[in-house]
């Protein structure tokens, strides 16, 4: 009986000394660590694989949405941490953090409206916002009708969807209706969960997606990635020069082109509402965060050059995943703000 | 409970003793366990939620507005989703599991009550989120094309609250409190069932045969003889489905339609407290107002699930006594 005992303790002991082992020599491998935003999730991973293809550093980056990412990076948990808004100036400074975009995203706005083919569909930003705050409740609103006198909109309800958790894609849906829809800002205002004052909450971006497919007469923002992958009707809208546009990547680009990077506090450039003639007025980037007195600095390196290399070998994997790489004249400033970062007076960018 | 010298094991009696101690011992540790794990969550709630209720007070409970932008937070719309949807799964699950509960123990065939019984029991074992799937992909669709347009036409004669309650008139849109009330009825179904069958089985068999011997039918039996014997269970078995009701989760987030303001019709989207701090919480930083308020949301429905409890407690023991 006793022997018996013995050799099962001793069994155990075993297998956790080995799991521990193992567990060892993934973390040696895993060189770089990073948390957050959920929305770059996608990219950063399949870029970290290509990286590490490519003989550089393994990447583990955990999508445990940018509040976590934020709170990781302070406690200096990870080597990095990724957040979809900018983090406020006063907080960066506080918390010794840089601040860098690294890749720009899109929210589209999608539409089910029976009879009508909904990327024919226009609407300016403040009418959208007037539909989410319940001011305009039927599709044939007369403001809809003047908008779109090419098309026969059927007289039902409509029903704005919204993601139920709290998101960086709401936020930026949120910005731009803020900043083109004085009612919106007005009832609403933006954030990463609001308090919406009419229609339905879906979880993540299959929810809504999914909720707008199954009510006749919704309407809701998702990702352009889920968009383009499903398949999904996104309307038209007009953007900062009034103009009408479909979503498209070089709308996209546009924007980003558009946007005043050289000026902007801590890199965090508005995309949203772009003058153009192809800008998409629902633009933006999603935000790395690094320490800027690393205890480790080979640590902070090895993120910097797993980022300069994605800008310089990343655009097949961005556009194959639908996300948009920064313009070559914005990597460069980033790479700028890179070479303030120093480690006893010495520089930490460009890396040896 | 001393064993009589003669019932005592003739071998080992010193060590049987000592290892009825320890028995003992560890079977009072496994109950105290429990009672410390559920007072420190208790404590831990309210302690992590005090921020909250030291911000708006009373108000917390009152309010009407759940504002992130402006951090303005009242918890009266989760509170009545939840009580909501809770109360009216229980209308919609509480015949039919006495009826499944009664069809079992009395009228079934003695075949068929095994699989019946399985059946319902499994229902029990399907996770809430294939609930929740099934729900938003399947029934919420469903409802929105043909029950919801069929609600609004059939009861459209009940008068409104005008700016208030619209009870059955709104635009079908799938989700929202009756489906969600749908999807709970469904979920809360196998544990009314089982509660019912349990106590109607527990009914003795000699005041059953004594209304059969008088010439009384099963409905008259039924009525007369069994629900009176066994009310309180019968209640018992009601509330035990409430509190299940209560905290569902991750089902209702896919249907509720996740709504944080007051309902304005039985079929608007609306948002219960479980619902609310599963969705907001992953993002909520530690040592915001944000945080304090999904923990105080804990908080209530920790008290308000412990409530129902106890009186399903109560109205199972008076039965006993009596």
């Amino acid at each position: 009986m006793l022997n018996l005992f013995a050799r099962r303790i001793s069994g155990a002991i075993g297998l956790v000394a080995a799991l521990l082992a193992l567990a060892a020599g993934q973390a040696a491998a895993q060189d770089i660590t990073g948390a957050g935003a959920t929305f770059p999730a996608p990219i950063y991973s399949s870029w970290g694989e290509d990286y590490a293809k490519a003989g550089g550093a393994r990447l583990n980056y955990q999508a445990l949405g940018s509040g976590a990412g934020v709170t990781q990076i302070i406690n200096r948990t990870v080597d990095f941490g990724a957040s979809d808004s900018p983090v406020a100036t006063e907080r960066l400074q506080k918390e010794q953090l840089l601040q860098f975009p690294a890749v720009i995203g899109a929210v589209v706005v999608v539409v089910n409206v029976p009879g009508v083919d909904g990327t024919k569909i226009r609407l300016t930003g403040d009418l959208l916002g007037e539909i989410y705050v319940g001011r305009v409740r039927l599709w044939n609103d007369a403001k809809i009708v003047a908008l779109n006198p090419h098309l026969k909109m059927p007289g039902i309800p409509i029903s704005p969807a919204y993601r139920a958790d709290s998101s960086g894609t709401t936020s930026i849906f949120t910005k731009y209706l803020a900043s083109v829809s004085p009612i919106f800002k007005e009832r609403t205002g933006a954030g990463n969960s609001v308090a919406w004052r009419t229609g339905l909450g879906a979880p993540g971006n299959a929810g809504v997606a999914a909720a707008v497919k199954n009510i006749k007469g919704g309407i809701g923002y998702v990702e352009f990635a889920y968009a383009a992958e499903n398949g999904m009707q996104a309307l038209q809208l007009s953007n900062g020069s009034g103009k009408f546009v479909s979503p498209s990547v070089s709308g996209f680009m546009d924007a980003a082109a558009h946007a005043d990077w050289a000026n902007a506090k801590d890199m965090a450039a508005s995309m949203l509402n772009m003058p153009g003639d192809t800008s998409w007025p629902i633009v933006s980037a999603t935000y790395i965060l690094v320490p800027r007195n690393p205890k480790d600095p080979a640590r902070t390196v090895r993120v910097l050059k797993y980022i300069d290399w994605s800008f310089r070998n990343g655009a097949a994997t961005a556009d194959r995943l639908h996300y948009i790489m920064l313009p070559p004249e914005v990597q460069d400033v980033v790479r700028q703000q890179w070479a303030t970062l120093t480690d006893r007076g010495t520089p930490l960018w460009p890396a040896k | 409970m001393t064993t009589p010298a003669a019932h005592r094991p003739l071998i080992g009696a010193r060590r049987m003793h000592l290892g009825d101690t320890t028995f003992r011992i560890s079977l009072f540790a496994a109950g105290a366990l429990v009672i410390i794990v559920l007072f420190s969550i208790l404590a831990i709630m309210f302690a992590g939620g005090k921020l909250a209720f030291d911000t708006f007070g009373l108000g917390f409970i009152t309010g009407t507005e759940w504002n992130p932008v402006t951090q303005i937070y009242g918890a009266l719309p989760a509170i009545t989703g939840t009580l909501m949807t809770a109360i009216l799964a229980l209308l919609i699950a509480w015949p039919i599991g006495f009826g499944i509960a009664f069809f079992l123990t009395e009228t079934c065939p003695v075949k068929l009550r095994g699989p019946l019984g399985v059946a319902v029991e499994l229902l029990a074992a399907i996770p809430s989120i294939v609930y929740g799937m099934w729900g938003f992909f399947v029934l919420a669709p469903f409802m929105a094309e043909y029950v919801q347009p069929w609600l609004t036409s059939t009861f459209i004669w009940i008068p409104p609250i005008p700016d208030t309650f619209y009870w059955f008139t709104a635009p079908p849109i799938g989700v929202g409190l009756i489906t969600a009330s749908l999807i709970l009825a469904i979920m809360i179904l196998p544990f009314i069932a089982a509660t019912t069958r349990d106590v109607l089985l527990s009914t003795p068999q000699l005041l059953k045969d004594g209304a059969y011997a008088m010439g009384a039918t099963r409905w008259e039996a039924l009525t007369g003889v069994v629900i009176p014997a066994v009310r309180g269970s019968l209640f018992g078995a009601v509330f035990l489905g409430l509190g299940r009701a209560l905290g569902e989760t991750m089902a209702v987030v896919f249907v509720i339609g996740n709504a944080i303001r007051m309902p304005d019709s039985l079929m608007a989207p609306s948002a219960t407290i479980a619902s609310v701090v599963a969705n907001s919480f992953p993002e909520a930083e530690p040592g915001t107002l944000d945080l304090a308020v999904l923990l105080a949301l804990g908080f209530i429905l920790f008290v308000v699930s412990f409530g129902v409890l106890a009186i399903a407690r109560l109205l199972l023991r008076q039965e006993r006594m009596s």
